[in-house]
């Protein structure tokens, strides 16, 4: 699958370089369609790239630019229209006003809603085709809809595909060929005439005549009134009705099982059953069998038993070293231990090598090589740059934070998380939100970075910023997870239950906070529910797959870097210089053993990273607890930070950035000082 | 003839006539998923503390209490 889009994507590459296209303007391809129809699923297979697909309104939430055979293609947020209501909208108006060419992708299930931005599309005189998607389903639900007659009487064409099973992809090169005006409604091209003649195009013409102010000031032409938009919208919208009505037959009507689960799913009676029964099946899919059977299995066989086992050796083999062996019985008790010295490495000394390679490959085996080369320790000793970070990055972190992203792609392709949006709906009012944060909120224990982007689908900036704040406060990312889920494995249930209502309180304590402090009201839930299905393995494996290489791509970078700083800091002695500084903090208020400072060193950096290092230390439970709820509240990782910057503003930013260092020692402190 | 309610006064189950909209930009909103003024929805569901969730032809959209309040029905 990868090798096929690295072929289709440099394919693409070349097609976008070659000699016509530098005569002529390269032509714009763009995506456009109401929220979860399917858009970004035809950009990645036109563009060969990757983007999100999920089963929730907002997935795409910015432009993704790519080509296709000599044209640009675009990916697009989803709008029921073309406008300026808010951020996405204006995003995607800009872009749909410069496109050369439309792919309206529509759900054929939702004709009524949908068509309306068609209509609109042409309206505004852009060249369209109509990808009638969804049609897997509308077949399954015995619906009839007369695609013939659609293409008449919108005067474009209208293609069926069903994108989930590549249906109607080889027509996709026809649409863009073909893309063009549609029937022009005589009324509404009455309406706007006046206005056309001032302005660059129909399509401005249009939005100016429906008061969209930023294109009329362009123009210097006054934007219509509500009113007026109100006369258009409800023309636009009979016409639509009136087209639905002569096109779509339907045979029979189901109620489908999931359709019934997506009912019960919103009542908080049956609701909060349902969501607590699928709380359980991750704690014990994650808790259970990946943090213990599995990482077990991969940590101590596969990264330390051969993995380590073996580049230490071959390291051994050339340079100084001293190895100890023991091997432990069923009960625990040490039945051989041997310890080995090799002043000039193993090679030097070929029969005490064999005699060591015998006892140290017994099953039971615990191997502990002591180099004497400082370089050499700091890339292969006990906490080596090489040998730990791997065997904490792939063979310990990788299976759970792979866990957590499935369960995610689970969760998000179900279609589930905006029925909990409104299930929660009043819950949220309290804290100065509405339903809609659980979506941006849910995906931050994926990852905090892409959530802090989500937050645009939010109404208004006052729900953006307390958002912004409980996800860098609050959430912590998947993996984080993975070090707390390795860190209370075999603590028991009572640590979990005392993390997870300190960081609720917390949660609840900052957004009541944010509530009364910030100005203005936030916006009322209006969102649309999506069908409820049975999640794809194709695509849940896809997606895993990609967030998982991006995960160790950027993990792997910075523990690397990471490892080698805490490394030289500890040859250097500065390490010890710096736990000295936060001794008072992480000894006496915290109450952690005086290395936790460490923690806090690379926390900076990446909050998993900075956890790694609570791993060897001898913590108890109640020690346990404290830190990783000082580590959860601590400042969020580099990228997010970033993010969290642009999307909200350097002030709100630093502000945020700088609360969570506040807040994370306080809580930890207070929680230590009654626990410990 | 009933009388007029509001929307976040619904009956689960029950078939209404949409009366009116409040104006501006939310009632665009509407209008572009698919609710007008004098159309017939049915109210699928009605939590404990009024978000509704209606639907119209296949298209289930759920409306916070806020908003549903400012929406006059009649039921059908
Ligand atoms: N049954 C069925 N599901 C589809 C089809 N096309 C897409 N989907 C599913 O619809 C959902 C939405 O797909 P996306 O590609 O994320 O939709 P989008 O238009 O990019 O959505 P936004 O980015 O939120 O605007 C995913 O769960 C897809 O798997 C189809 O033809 N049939
Ligand atoms: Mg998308």
């Amino acid at each position: 699958m990868k090798t096929d889009n690295l072929i289709v994507d440099r394919q693409n590459k070349i097609n976008s370089i070659d000699l016509s296209s530098l005569l002529v303007k390269t032509e714009k391809v763009v995506l456009v369609g109401n929220p979860n129809v399917g858009k970004s699923c035809f950009f990645n297979h036109l563009s060969g790239m990757y983007v999100d697909v999920s089963n929730f309104p907002g997935t795409t939430v910015s432009i993704t630019k790519s080509h296709y055979k000599g044209r640009e293609i675009y990916d697009t947020p989803g709008v029921y229209g073309v406008g300026s209501f808010n951020e996405e909208e204006k995003v995607a108006r800009d872009i749909i006003l410069s496109a050369d060419r439309i792919l309206n992708v529509v759900n054929s299930l939702h004709l009524e809603r949908d068509l309306f931005l068609t209509m609109q599309l042409i309206e505004m005189g852009k060249k369209i085709s109509v990808l009638l998607n969804f049609s897997d389903e509308v077949k399954k639900r015995k619906i009839k809809i007369d695609v013939q007659k659609l293409s008449g009487l919108l005067g474009v064409e209208v293609i069926e595909t069903a994108a989930i099973n590549n249906l109607g992809f080889d027509k996709l090169d026809y649409a863009i060929e073909n893309a063009r005006t549609g029937h022009q409604q005589l009324d509404i091209s009455f309406m706007i005439e006046e206005a056309v003649e001032k302005t660059n195009s129909r399509a401005e013409a249009l939005l100016v005549l429906e008061g969209d102010e930023e294109i009329a000031r362009i123009n210097n032409i006054p934007a219509g009134t509500a009113n007026e938009r109100e006369k258009l919208y409800i023309s636009r919208r009979n016409k639509v009705n009136e087209i639905v009505d002569q096109v779509e037959y339907e045979d029979s009507k189901k109620g489908e099982f999931f359709n019934k689960l997506g009912r019960l799913s919103l009542n908080p009676l049956t609701g909060i059953p349902i969501l607590l029964f699928m709380l359980v099946l991750v704690y014990f899919f994650i808790g259970d069998f990946v943090s213990q059977t599995l990482t077990n299995y991969t940590e101590n066989t596969l990264g330390k038993g051969v993995f380590e086992y073996y580049v230490k050796s071959f390291v051994a083999d050339l340079t100084p070293v001293e190895i100890n062996v023991e091997v432990p019985d069923a009960a625990q008790n040490i039945t051989t231990q041997k310890d080995f010295s090799f002043p000039e490495g193993m090679n030097k000394l070929p029969t005490l090598k064999k005699e060591f390679e015998i006892v140290s490959r017994q099953p039971e085996a615990i191997t502990t090589f002591h180099f004497q080369n400082p370089i050499v320790k700091l890339f292969f000793g006990e906490f080596g740059v090489v040998t730990m970070t791997t065997t904490y990055l792939i063979f310990l972190l990788l299976p759970l934070v792979t866990a957590f992203y499935l369960v995610m792609a689970f969760l998000e392709d179900s279609g589930y998380l905006p029925r909990l949006a409104t299930m929660l709906d009043r819950t949220f009012n309290k804290l100065g939100l509405n339903g809609k944060a659980v979506i941006p909120i849910m995906l931050g224990f994926g990852c905090v970075t892409m959530a802090n982007i989500t937050t645009r689908i939010l109404g208004t900036n006052r729900e953006k910023t307390i958002v912004t704040a409980i996800l860098q406060f609050v959430i912590p990312c998947s993996a984080q997870l993975a070090v707390i889920t390795i860190l209370l494995t075999g603590a028991g249930l009572a640590p979990l239950l005392i993390y997870v209502s300190v960081i609720f309180s917390v949660l609840v304590a900052l957004s009541t906070i944010l509530n009364k402090m910030l100005p203005g009201e936030s916006s009322p839930l209006l969102i649309d529910l999506p069908v409820m299905q049975f999640p794809r393995a194709k695509n849940i494996l896809k997606k895993t797959y990609y967030r998982t290489i991006g995960f160790m791509k950027e993990a792997g970078f910075w523990f690397f870097v990471g490892a080698l700083a805490v490394g030289i800091m500890q040859i250097t002695g500065l390490l010890t210089v710096w736990q000295d500084i936060l001794a008072p903090l992480t000894t006496a208020w915290l109450k952690l053993p005086r290395e936790a400072a460490n923690a806090f060193v690379m926390g900076i950096v990446r909050r998993d990273f900075g956890a790694a290092g609570l791993f060897d230390m001898k913590l108890t439970i109640n020690q346990i607890t404290v830190a990783i709820i000082t580590i959860t509240l601590f400042v969020p990782c580099i990228a997010s930070f970033v993010i969290m910057l642009k999307e909200r503003g350097w002030k709100e930013g630093l502000s945020i950035w700088f609360g969570t260092w506040i807040v994370a020692f306080l809580v930890g402190g207070i929680v230590a000082q009654i626990l410990i | 003839m009933t009388q007029n309610i509001t929307l976040d006064k619904a009956k689960k189950g029950s078939a209404l006539i949409v009366i009116s909209l409040p104006s501006g930009e939310t009632k665009a909103q509407l209008i572009r998923l698919g609710i007008t003024e004098g159309d017939v929805v049915k109210c699928i569901e009605r939590l404990p503390g009024g978000t509704v969730i209606v639907q119209k032809n296949r298209q289930e959209i759920a409306i916070g209490v806020e908003l549903a309040k400012k929406i006059k029905i009649s039921l059908k």
